[in-house]
């Protein structure tokens, strides 16, 4: 069985999705105990093959019996192993959150658990086109998502990702034939073979298949211009939604644009075609700075933060472009400690939002008494992601910087720096009115607004407004991790370095 | 001119589908024509894999006696899955147009964007 692990990994989550299904027939509330008990197995599974792939290296599948160029192939290496692991502990972490938040109907689950499956797919595989329908599978689910919230909006907002999402996931597929027929395989570690021997890396057949590939993926990662369906569908999917969604989606897509970058075209096709290396850095660097300044801009907290990540995947795109061993290791950390501290604030922001109705900036005024513990999590959090040591995110761009500095490419080097202080800009003004602004919204106000629905009543459809104590717990322990993953930083470059040795000692 | 129109009509067939299909996403005001423009730019794309599979005198790619050459099968099962996801993706396209018809009562595009909005 141990041997099947990475094949594992995908196929429990897929058939745990199809039993809160068949379970509605029996019972209407049994998909969060369903869906917990198969993520508590993915957590399991997943550390499992973090531990195997810490202790002996890369492992590798295929899926079926087919022998590798010409089967589906799974690789697991110290980078797609940790994003596996983080799938499966976002996802459970965020479960905490939705016992009580909601939603609760079994379908809900059933989507959820096709998430997982459809991103643990995309960070395990070995094959492009394998990539495209795990790439659709999450999609898919996180279109249904979006939608499940009870307002109008969510519909709405969930046709305009599925629209954008799906032009991004047709011109990454459009690459795919170009490669096909540069090439005539699927496989990546094939394909990085015969790239730059069977068609030259500045052929416009494969520099048209790195165009379309690279723009389709970061449509999904969601860099500045591409990035409009991203903070509607934060702001109006339900909080448990939101909290998955902005901690996994754009992250593992990021994760695929490095895979695409590292293990398809690989290191050669960057420093041979220097013009499409610029493009990406490009792309990047706007990115980070429109990104920063449309979050300044923002008066909603959510869309704020939405905004957020259109800067900060900016600046793990720029780490991984750039291209030396330490931006990568930055860039790798910087992407699952984003992960963390957004997925973070998203859950905080709804349990601010439940406890005290503030959604806005200025609603969050004079917060800090009102919610002590959730409002301090939220400022670790949001120091956490400016910058400021020893927090994760202070390793992650620390690393980046000095890889930058290392390659001399100067105008990245400002752009990042720079991000930082921009960061702090919508950051600390925010910190700054939890606690040093007189709050504009009272408690005896909200409780006539609420006066209609009872404080720990349950809505019919499931969205109680109370708060429990594990929506808080999830809340305070991404906070403690943003901090505490730090320590873990050695270890997991230790593996990088190990498990993706032609990318790290050029 | 003429010659590549003659020789290369696929690639030109699947130019015009991913132009029309993006000019529709794009330009029509009306979500369920924007939904058939995602469908006929996918349909775009899985043109030019099929057409990748053909080549001059080849066979269905099944062993018997007559032996190659074959047209190669691979972009076929590639399409086969890129088709049923197109299914998919159209289906709950069409699932959330009924939703937002329902509650918004229409489905043009600059009306919705004023009644989003407020």
């Amino acid at each position: 069985m141990i041997d099947h692990l990475p094949v594992l990994l995908v196929v429990l989550p897929i058939l745990g999705g199809a039993v809160p299904l068949v379970v509605s027939l029996l019972h209407e509330r049994a998909g969060w105990a369903v869906a917990t008990l198969t993520v508590a197995g993915q957590v399991a599974l997943a550390g499992l093959l973090a531990w195997t792939v810490e202790t002996s290296g890369t492992v590798s599948y295929e899926v079926g019996g087919f022998a590798a160029p010409y089967g589906i192939e799974l690789v697991v290496d110290g980078l797609s192993a940790a994003v596996a692991l983080l799938v499966a502990v976002v996802a459970l972490g965020v479960l905490a959150y939705a016992r009580h938040a909601g939603p609760r109907s079994n379908s809900f689950y059933s989507l959820y658990l096709l998430l997982v499956a459809g991103l643990t797919g995309m960070s395990v595989t070995g094959d492009v086109f394998n990539l495209y329908v795990f790439l659709e599978i999450t999609g898919l689910a996180a279109y249904g998502l979006v939608a499940s919230g009870d307002e109008a909006k969510s519909a709405v907002a969930a046709l305009k990702y599925l629209i954008i999402g799906t032009v991004g996931a047709s011109l990454y597929l459009l690459g795919v034939g170009y490669l096909l027929a540069a090439t005539g395989t699927l496989n990546m570690a094939d394909l990085a073979g015969k790239l730059g021997s069977m068609a030259a890396y500045d052929s416009t057949l494969v520099l048209t298949a790195f165009g379309l590939m690279v723009g389709g993926l970061t449509v999904k990662v969601a860099l500045f211009p591409l990035h409009t369906w991203q903070p509607d569908a934060y702001a109006n999917a339900p909080d448990t939604v939101s909290a998955f969604i902005s901690a996994l989606v754009s992250t593992v897509s990021a994760y695929a644009l490095a895979r695409l970058l590292f293990s398809v075209f690989t290191v050669e096709f960057l420093s041979a075609v220097p013009i499409a290396r610029w493009a990406l850095l490009g792309l990047a660097c706007v990115s980070v700075v429109t990104g920063s300044a449309l979050a300044v801009s923002q008066s909603s907290v959510q869309r704020m933060l939405a905004y957020s990540s259109v800067s900060q995947f900016g600046l793990v795109v720029a780490g991984f472009t750039v291209g030396t061993p330490m931006a990568v290791v930055g860039a790798s950390v910087h992407l699952l400690g984003h992960a963390v501290m957004k997925g973070g604030l998203f859950a905080a922001t709804g349990v601010i939002e439940r406890k005290t109705g503030a959604t806005t900036l200025n609603g969050y005024a004079g917060m800090g008494s009102r919610v002590p513990v959730t409002a301090g999590a939220f400022s670790v959090l949001a120091l956490a992601m400016v910058g400021v040591p020893p927090a994760i995110g202070f390793v992650g761009k620390w690393f980046i910087v000095f890889g930058a500095v290392k390659a001399e490419i100067w105008p990245v080097v400002v752009v990042l720096l720079a991000s930082t202080l921009l960061t702090l800009a919508y950051f600390a003004r925010l910190v700054e009115r939890l606690y040093f602004a007189e709050a504009t919204i009272h408690a005896d106000e909200q409780a006539d607004a609420t006066a209609d629905v009872p404080a720990d009543a349950t809505v019919a459809d499931g969205s109680g407004r109370a708060v429990s104590t594990g929506m808080v717990a999830v809340v305070v322990a991404a906070a403690v991790l943003a901090v505490a993953l730090t320590a873990a930083v050695p270890a997991f470059e230790q593996v990088l370095n190990e498990t993706l040795p032609q990318l790290l000692t050029q | 001119m003429l010659g590549l129109l003659d020789s290369h009509y696929n690639y030109v067939a699947v130019m015009l589908l991913l132009g029309i299909g993006l000019y529709m996403l794009v330009e029509s005001r009306n979500l369920v024509k924007k939904v058939i423009g995602m469908n006929v730019f996918q349909t775009g794309i899985f043109l030019f894999f099929i057409t990748l599979a053909f080549r001059a005198g080849g066979n269905p790619p099944i062993i018997e006696d007559g032996g190659g050459p074959y047209v190669s099968p691979l972009p076929h099962v590639l399409i086969l899955t890129a088709i049923v996801v197109g299914v998919s993706l159209t289906a709950v396209a069409l699932a959330l147009l009924i939703r937002i018809y329902t509650e918004y009562g229409t489905l043009d595009e600059d009306k919705l964007k004023q009644l989003y909005y407020d």
